[in-house]
């Protein structure tokens, strides 16, 4: 998750690093676009030229300059490479941001999808030469139904918000199969993820906000108030937003089924719980899985993702196709809506889903096993509640009372009077050497802070980072403003002028 | 647990911190009834060398590409990635970094978004692009949900050439949304009679080029058609490498052009990851989905990079956003944009070149077999044949014979009624002794 549609405008400059004569920092080199730096006849690669012409295609041939630069290998690799040193990357320090969980990638998990069997076949080869993927794909979804107790899983959505179209889709199907038609409801808590209302309104219902408890949970009676004849599902995170398990998920999944609709479950949190809690016991009947986070694809600097999604028995006849069936002497794909699919509502996507994602999340799960799958969740909430105990003195915690799950969230009342702010603080993180935590999300506490650990930090680096935030949560109380309004000072940039980018939008390079 | 840094005296030294007696007590907020003791039943933990060895298994019964004659395409290409690519990619700053939220130290990836921006529109030819998609599918149906809103009228018209499973993505949106699809009849040359359909209620008109069948059409005369009643043009290209060849989306008067960037710096993977492309009018850019990149300054005064824009997004419009989209395909328009940069236009000129002379090479060597007839009239790497007897029974006896030798009309639409119609292509990658090997398998199975 994330902030920034609230836009920073740069404060004043606090210039106390002294420039250097290039603009060079040390190893952090100033790096022009490739169109300032490429040739237009220069080109990278060495290939045979065509020995004939085109001439088969007259007045569809483009002829004027396309207006791509070329680069030597050489110019390549050093490129890319002084833009990477300009990134924070999980590998290099804890990545603290709540709802998104930035865990370790395993780099066996890299090696796997490599192999050429599974990154050089082709979707559409004859099921008969590609007999070991769709057993990949069967044995991940095996995995999935099983470590959340559903009865099917739909594959084929490419990221998380995909998976929540796919699962809201199959929900509209299911009423409409059932002479439903008529519901156009969706119920959504105010802490929920943006992608909640926002596919909501995109498959045509109109949203409703649950309220809240002052413990930050789904307000059972509000819930119970707001569902009726036309609320078609509601759509909780479990754990939520404010990284708290909803004690009444059973309750809120039978009032809701009693009430006719569905229950929608945002799985951004599954980390939290997998190995201990099975989503199906709870109720659910639709939930996304995010590949990319709770079974550590890498998130690539925004993607891919990937987001099954496990359905229950009302819905698995709804699942688009395809999908991947097994007979006794092997496994074929359901491609058509045909008989066994003759239900199924469409299509997400032109092919069969996140293939490479499918084989990063199989080898991860694969290693940890059903055992450190469950170590996996403990260790995540372990890490939290930690972080939650050694700031809880200086900073404020949002809910104070009983544990936390996978992600502390502190609000901003402790900066009250400091003339800090949540942003600010953020900033000055990065010059501590950390990614700042996720900012004013969830919209329901005030100047949010979430953070999200992981597993995968050591109490040595939890440590590290706990000693960053206090001694930058005293240089706050003591006054310091100065070390956090022009903050950060010693990243490749100064705060950006985000309001600037927006009213002015410059969205690609042009020749002055 | 390799992955678990945690050791047990590191365990019960933080639940004493915490203030609590076991781990347990940190779940207490789950219902007892749904609390698991013990582990579900699945194997337990295995080693790196236990891991490689089942996935090697089963890499090992798929038939990889490269090591067949291999003529598959119908929205997926097989073309040499300089092993730059996939070595850059890998570097942890790019493959372990998230959505760029904190733009000062995110700079790589968000100037990296900014070039791909760039050479996204370049070779569209179209004003801007954003940031990509998820592939060119779901490009498509998310461009004819724009059409929608920019025109505020509800219906879309879609050519028989586009790719059937692009259309069924597009129907299954479009019938979420209560907007109206006309797809027309499967077609091997007929993008122009998208004209006859259009009205004053359509939104848009969405024509591919090449076409599935691979047939390349000038879509001039049906941008000036669609104008002309108010509605959008969107051009779907399946094969980016076409750009290199063929006359832009842009030049033929496209409103949105959206494809499947897969061709380029992205393997096969089984039909993903891929990444899908998004360029437009910039005067319409308001209205477009996903992530936008844009260029700045910052507090010093120096050239910089932010998403922008965002108020279009889920995360602040919410049930007002133009799109559900939170990832895009980041690692995905990395490669692209190296694989983009290494090539240059003169490197894509020529690769598109070669793709072209591979497939009128397929072409000659197929036309003299007997019980096949070329049906493409115009084409850059693909084109549709017509046998004598069932494509997917053919494939498959190819198959059988160690030749991938295309993709069956049938497979992608059953009930179109074209059993009888092969999809095949050639890229940069097929030698002179694969064709000759696929003709004399096609011979024999023909005969």
């Amino acid at each position: 998750m994330n902030t920034v549609g609230r836009p920073t405008a740069p404060a004043q400059t606090n210039d106390f690093v002294h420039p250097t004569l290039t603009g060079a920092r040390g190893l952090l080199q100033d790096e022009a676009l490739i169109f300032e730096l490429g040739g237009w006849d220069k080109t990278g690669v060495d290939l045979p030229s065509a020995d004939r012409p085109a001439d088969d295609l007259d007045g569809l041939l483009r002829t004027d300059p396309i207006g791509l630069p070329g680069l030597s290998e050489p110019e390549a690799v050093r490129h890319y490479v002084r833009l990477s040193q300009k990134n924070h990357a999980i590998d290099l320090a804890l990545y603290p941001l709540g709802s998104c969980t930035m865990k370790h990638n395993p780099r066996l998990n890299e090696k796997m999808a490599r192999l050429p069997g599974f990154s050089d076949i082709h979707p559409l080869q004859p099921v008969s030469t590609v007999q070991g993927a769709l057993e990949l794909m069967d044995r991940l979804a095996h995995w999935l139904k099983t470590l959340t107790g559903m009865p099917a899983v739909a594959m084929t959505p490419k990221a998380g918000a995909h998976g929540e179209l796919c699962g809201l889709l199959a929900i509209k199907a299911a009423h409409e199969a059932n002479g439903q038609g008529h519901r156009k409801t969706v119920l959504c808590p105010t802490s929920a993820h943006g992608t909640n209302p926002a596919t909501a309104a995109f498959v045509g219902y109109s949203v409703v906000e649950i309220a809240q408890t002052e413990d930050g949970r789904v307000d059972l009676a509000d819930l119970a108030s707001k569902l009726g004849p036309d609320v078609a599902a509601i759509m909780v995170t479990n754990p939520n937003t404010c990284g708290l398990f909803e004690r009444d998920i059973v309750e809120i999944a039978r009032l809701t089924h009693a009430a006719g609709a569905y229950f929608y479950c945002d799985g951004a949190n599954f980390n939290a719980i997998v190995g201990r809690v099975r989503p199906g016991d709870l109720g659910v009947d639709a939930m996304h899985i995010n590949l990319h986070k709770t079974f550590s694809t890498p998130h690539g600097g925004g993607g891919p993702g990937a987001g099954p999604v496990v359905l229950s028995e009302a819905l698995a006849a709804f699942a688009p196709a395809p999908w991947v069936v097994s007979h006794g002497d092997g496994f074929a794909l359901v491609e058509e809506q045909v008989g066994e699919a003759a239900a199924a509502f469409g299509r997400m996507s032109a092919f069969h889903g996140q293939m490479g994602m499918f084989v990063r999340a199989y080898a991860y799960m694969r290693s940890h096993g059903a055992d450190g799958l469950r170590q996996v969740a403990e260790d995540a909430v372990l890490n939290a509640n930690y972080i939650k105990a050694s700031l809880g003195d200086l900073m404020s915690p949002a809910f104070p009372d009983g544990p936390c799950m996978h992600e502390a969230l502190f609000d901003d009342a402790w900066l009250e009077g400091t003339g800090v702010t949540t942003l600010d603080f953020a900033k000055a993180m990065i010059d501590e050497g950390f990614h700042p935590m996720t900012m004013y999300f969830p919209l329901v506490v005030h100047g949010a802070m979430l953070i999200e650990p992981t597993e995968t930090e050591s109490k040595q680096e939890l440590d590290r980072f706990v000693h960053a935030l206090r001694l930058l949560a005293q240089a706050a109380k003591a006054g310091e403003v100065d070390r956090f309004k022009g903050a950060p000072f010693h990243a490749p940039l100064r705060r950006l002028d985000e309001t600037l980018a927006a009213r002015k939008p410059k969205l690609r390079w042009r020749a002055e | 647990m390799r992955y678990l840094p945690l050791t047990p005296d590191d365990r019960a030294e933080m639940l004493s911190a915490i203030g609590v007696s076991s781990v347990d007590d940190l779940f207490v907020d789950v219902p007892a009834s749904a609390r698991r003791t013990g582990f579900v039943d699945l194997p337990r933990v295995a080693g790196e060398l236990e891991v490689e060895r089942e996935l090697a298994a089963l890499s090992a019964r798929n038939v990889a590409a490269g090591s067949v004659p291999f003529f598959v395409g119908a929205g997926a290409y097989r073309h040499h990635v300089p092993a730059t690519v996939d070595h850059i990619i890998q570097r942890s700053e790019f493959l372990t970094s998230y959505t760029p939220y904190q733009p000062e130290i995110a700079q790589g990836t968000l100037q990296v978004l900014f070039e791909f921006q760039t050479q996204v529109a370049a070779l569209t030819g179209m004003e801007v692009a954003n940031a990509s998609l998820y592939d060119g599918s779901t490009a498509t149906a998310e461009a004819v949900m724009m059409a929608k809103r920019v025109t505020k009228r509800n219906r879309a018209v879609m050519s028989g050439g586009v790719h059937p499973h692009y259309v069924a993505t597009t129907e299954t949106l479009a019938h979420a949304e209560g907007m109206d699809v006309t797809a027309l009849p499967a077609a091997v040359d007929a993008e122009d009679a998208v004209i006859e359909a259009i009205d004053a209620g359509v939104a848009c008109v969405v024509v591919q080029t090449p076409n599935v069948f691979g047939t390349a059409t000038d879509v001039t005369k049906i941008a000036e058609a669609a104008h002309a009643a108010g509605a959008l043009l969107i051009v779907v290209t399946t094969e980016a490498m076409s750009f290199g060849l063929l006359k832009s989306p842009g030049e033929m008067g496209a409103d949105i052009a959206v494809a499947e960037g897969q061709s380029i710096g992205n393997a096969l993977n089984f039909g993903g990851p891929y990444v899908g492309l998004f360029a437009c009018r910039e005067k319409l850019v308001r209205q477009a989905p996903g992530r936008l990149c844009g260029e700045t300054v910052d507090a010093d005064g120096r050239r910089g990079f932010v998403l922008t824009l965002s108020t279009r997004e889920q995360h602040i419009r919410r049930d007002k956003a133009t799109s559900n989209i939170c990832t895009n395909s980041g690692l995905c328009a990395l490669a692209f944009s190296i694989h983009m940069s290494l090539l240059g236009e003169t490197g894509l000129r020529q690769v598109a070149a070669l793709n072209h002379q591979r497939a009128r090479e397929l072409k000659a060597a197929l036309e003299g077999v007997k019980g096949v007839e070329v049906l493409t009239p115009r084409f850059f790497n693909e084109f549709a044949v017509k046998l004598a007897k069932p494509a997917a029974q053919v494939v498959q006896s190819l198959a059988d014979r160690g030749v991938l030798g295309g993709v069956p009309y049938s497979r992608l639409a059953p009930a179109a009624g074209l059993d009888d119609v092969l999809l095949v292509a050639a890229t940069e990658t097929v030698t002179g002794e694969d064709i000759a090997a696929f003709q004399a398998a096609l011979t024999e199975v023909m005969a």
